[in-house]
């Protein structure tokens, strides 16, 4: 595999220092070895050329579950542009032993594909009652612990495991949700919900576990990461802790900035999605919350699953989505008339700070993990054109803008079509 | 937009699956045909040929024996062949999925399929599976739609007002879990009827019903002035006594029909129930038995309305 490759002619879209120009791009040794001109006695032993083409900074992707087939959903995530991934921990069994992580670290490391962080347990089992070795976890190979989507009902382990979290200065990450509220909703509680006679999960389930947490963050100091808000609310009760100067941070899933309850339509199983898909008052408000920074980042909430998934009315489908391909595509459409380098920030350095890794760049020096695409190519969504296993997406049948040419991990050229 | 998922490449009904999308016409297509099915049922010999050598599948996840009975009643005065299957005590326990059994139906060349199912949306998903010569008409999904009981009520309505378009209509109940509540409001709204009104306590009000076109009454006697017709709702069992309301007995102080209630609507108002009615929680027997009740009158139309359904679906191919 070819270790020194150059790039030639690519638009450079560095979302770190918001440049963007056209320059050759020099790799070796799995780093940016040169911009412009190549380093002395440089002898490509690849090339590829990207006029017209984009090249930025690998995507990464806060949550991805990858279900049964590590290798599929990796390959599903090179062919979205996606470098980096973090999983949350209710696979089965879930991420709550050392044993298992270290396990799951080294099969994504032996297929050398995209970097796979696994995100821990916060409590054995996700049950929500004992505290997981979070230390030992750590140690493993966890970058953060989560509940996934298993709601916390007693808050008084909420309370325990953020104390606990925030004395290593572990980070957490929390979908706010409160379990009571939730409890046998399948929808939005709102128009939609109540003309198809579906139970309706309300804004309130996810506002009040918003509230809580960020009281619980204020008393404890622990380093908490909200994910995937689906309700406007939420984004204001985040953007007045931010102003406060609490030190959340929260991410969106790329679903809720592009759908809302309108598109269940006829009971359209492919849009049960958890946190529902809510008003298109909240979509908005979830939009402008990516637009004045109060949303940091946009995940795929990548969720493969076989069609018997969704192939059942709707409040009986496994609610989830695939969506690592999707990412790129979506995030081009609504940057809208943003500037690229802005638009891709969501993507790519904010996720990868929440991470705790190096800001990617397309600096001398920086790791080459590079998604290269053509931001005009047109293509259509559809199993035939998805690599991932899972064919569930409320997607399918659309047409995106903006397709993955090239992905490089470590310098290496790992997808190409 | 999707396509309507009930009406054919013509625009013809090709399912029944709820009254809301339904185009007013076919709404009227249907009660004028039921009209000319209330004669046959009058008959000392009630078949008439429609659907003879056509089998409809009564297909039951979830037990209703009187729904049920009246589609068999229904399908057997238009001379067609009919099978009731209890899916929910035979092939589901035994963990076939519910299209598997539907195409395992379907290969016994059914021709029509009636569905109650306890999951909202259900028949949607069995229409969209077939292929365009079977029917299938929704008897009740979960919380979503009860359709034949909605355009039964609606043609009650009209065999005693006539005029959609000058009529008051309360809708009181336990508005929430009904799929009736919401296949009448849209049959009376797509009719014409300018003012809907839904009536009960916020807990049993789903969010955003406003948006069905209907005004929201949380107290009785106002909901009530005026009204020409009192549409009652069954108040489940399970949900008298919990975090919904506190008691049967304190339901039907707030928000059961007495005679002293009767009184506000206009003189002559007809007062329905889909039944099976709970009397003494939200009707009082002495309305349920008196002058103004049309309850016993619904059940007859209902067997000429679900006639009228079957018989046009299977008209159209």
């Amino acid at each position: 595999m070819a270790d020194r490759v150059k790039i030639s002619g690519g638009r450079l879209v560095d979302p770190a220092s918001g440049s963007e120009r056209v320059a050759d791009l020099y790799i070796a040794d799995g780093r940016i070895v040169g911009v412009d001109t190549a380093p002395a006695g440089f002898e490509a032993q690849a090339g590829i050329d990207a006029s017209g083409m984009v090249v930025c900074p690998g995507l990464v992707d806060l949550a991805v579950r990858l279900g049964s087939s590590l290798e599929s959903e990796l390959g599903a995530a090179l062919a979205g542009g996606v470098t980096s991934v973090a999983c949350p921990p209710d696979m089965d069994p879930p991420l709550d032993e050392p044993g298992l992580v270290e396990m799951l670290a080294r099969r994504a490391e032996s297929l050398a594909l995209s970097h796979v962080y696994p995100v821990g347990a916060l409590t054995q089992g996700l049950a929500g009652s004992r505290l997981a070795e979070m230390n030992e976890l750590a140690e493993a190979g966890c970058v953060a612990f989560s509940q996934a989507d298993e709601a916390l009902a007693d808050n008084t382990v909420l309370l325990r495991a953020l104390q606990y979290a925030a004395t290593f200065d572990l980070p957490v990450w929390l979908r706010p949700q409160d379990a009571s509220l939730a409890r046998h909703g399948v929808a939005h509680d709102g128009e939609i919900a109540t003309r198809l006679g579906l139970p309706g999960i309300p804004a309130l389930a996810e506002t009040i576990a918003v509230s809580t947490i960020l009281l619980m963050v204020a008393e404890t100091g622990a380093r908490v990461h909200l994910c995937r808000l689906s309700a406007g609310e939420s984004v204001d009760l985040v953007r007045d802790a931010k102003a406060r100067g609490l030190t959340v941070t929260c991410d969106v899933s790329a679903h809720h900035v592009h759908l809302s309850e309108m598109d269940i339509g006829y009971f359209d199983a492919h849009c049960r999605l958890t946190p529902p898909l809510r008003s298109l008052r909240d979509r908005d408000a979830l939009v402008r919350g990516l637009a004045d920074g109060t949303i940091d980042a946009v995940c795929s909430d990548h969720c493969p699953m076989a069609e018997d998934g969704k192939e059942v009315p709707f409040g009986e489908a496994t609610p989830g989505a695939t969506g690592l391909e999707l990412l790129l595509p979506l995030t081009l459409r609504w940057g809208g008339s943003a500037d690229l380098a802005s638009t891709l920030r969501p993507v790519t350095i904010a996720p990868a700070r929440i991470l705790g890794l190096p800001q990617p760049s397309l600096e001398l020096g920086a790791p080459a993990d590079l998604c290269i695409f053509d931001p005009a190519a047109w293509w259509r969504v559809g199993p035939e054109t998805l690599r991932s296993r899972g064919r569930n997406t409320p997607f399918s049948g659309y047409e995106v803008q903006g397709r993955v040419r090239y992905t490089l991990v470590g310098g290496r050229i790992v997808f190409e079509q | 937009m999707q396509r309507n998922p009930q009406l054919g490449p013509k625009g013809e009904l090709s399912h029944l699956l709820t009254i809301d999308g339904l185009p007013k016409d076919i709404l009227l297509q249907i009660l004028d045909t039921a009209r000319s099915f209330v004669s046959v049922t009058e008959r000392d010999v009630k078949k008439v040929p429609l659907l003879r050598g056509k089998s409809v599948f009564n297909l039951f996840f979830e037990p209703s024996t009187r729904t049920r009975t009246t589609f068999e009643i229904a399908a057997k005065r238009l001379s067609a062949d009919v099978i009731n299957l209890n899916v929910a005590t035979s092939s589901q326990t035994k963990g076939e999925t519910l299209l598997d059994t539907v195409a395992n139906l379907a290969a016994m060349n059914a021709d029509m399929f009636v569905v109650r199912h306890a999951s909202s949306g259900a028949p949607h998903l069995i229409a969209r599976h077939m292929g365009p010569e079977i029917h299938v008409i929704n008897a009740g999904d979960g919380r979503h739609a009860h359709p034949t009981q909605g355009l039964l009520d609606v043609y009650t309505i009209r065999h005693y007002k006539e005029d959609f378009t000058r009529l008051t209509v309360a809708v009181v109940g336990d508005v929430l879990h009904s799929r009736v509540a919401r296949s009448e409001i849209h049959a009376l709204t797509t009719l014409g009827v300018p003012e809907v009104r839904v009536i009960g306590p916020r807990t049993l009000i789903p969010r955003d019903i406003e948006k069905l076109g209907v005004r929201v009454f949380h107290d009785m006697d106002r909901g009530l002035d005026g009204v020409d017709v009192v549409m009652m709702l069954r108040l489940q069992n399970e949900r008298m006594n919990g975090a919904l309301l506190p008691s049967a007995n304190e339901y039907f102080r707030s928000y059961g029909l007495t005679p002293e209630r009767l009184a506000k609507a206009k003189p002559g108002a007809l007062v329905m129930h889909p039944g099976p009615m709970n009397r003494g929680v939200e009707i009082d027997s002495a309305v349920a038995d008196g002058p103004q009740s049309v309850i016993l009158h619904q059940v007859t139309f209902g067997i000429a309305v679900r006639m009228a359904v079957m018989a046009i679906l299977a008209g159209n191919g």
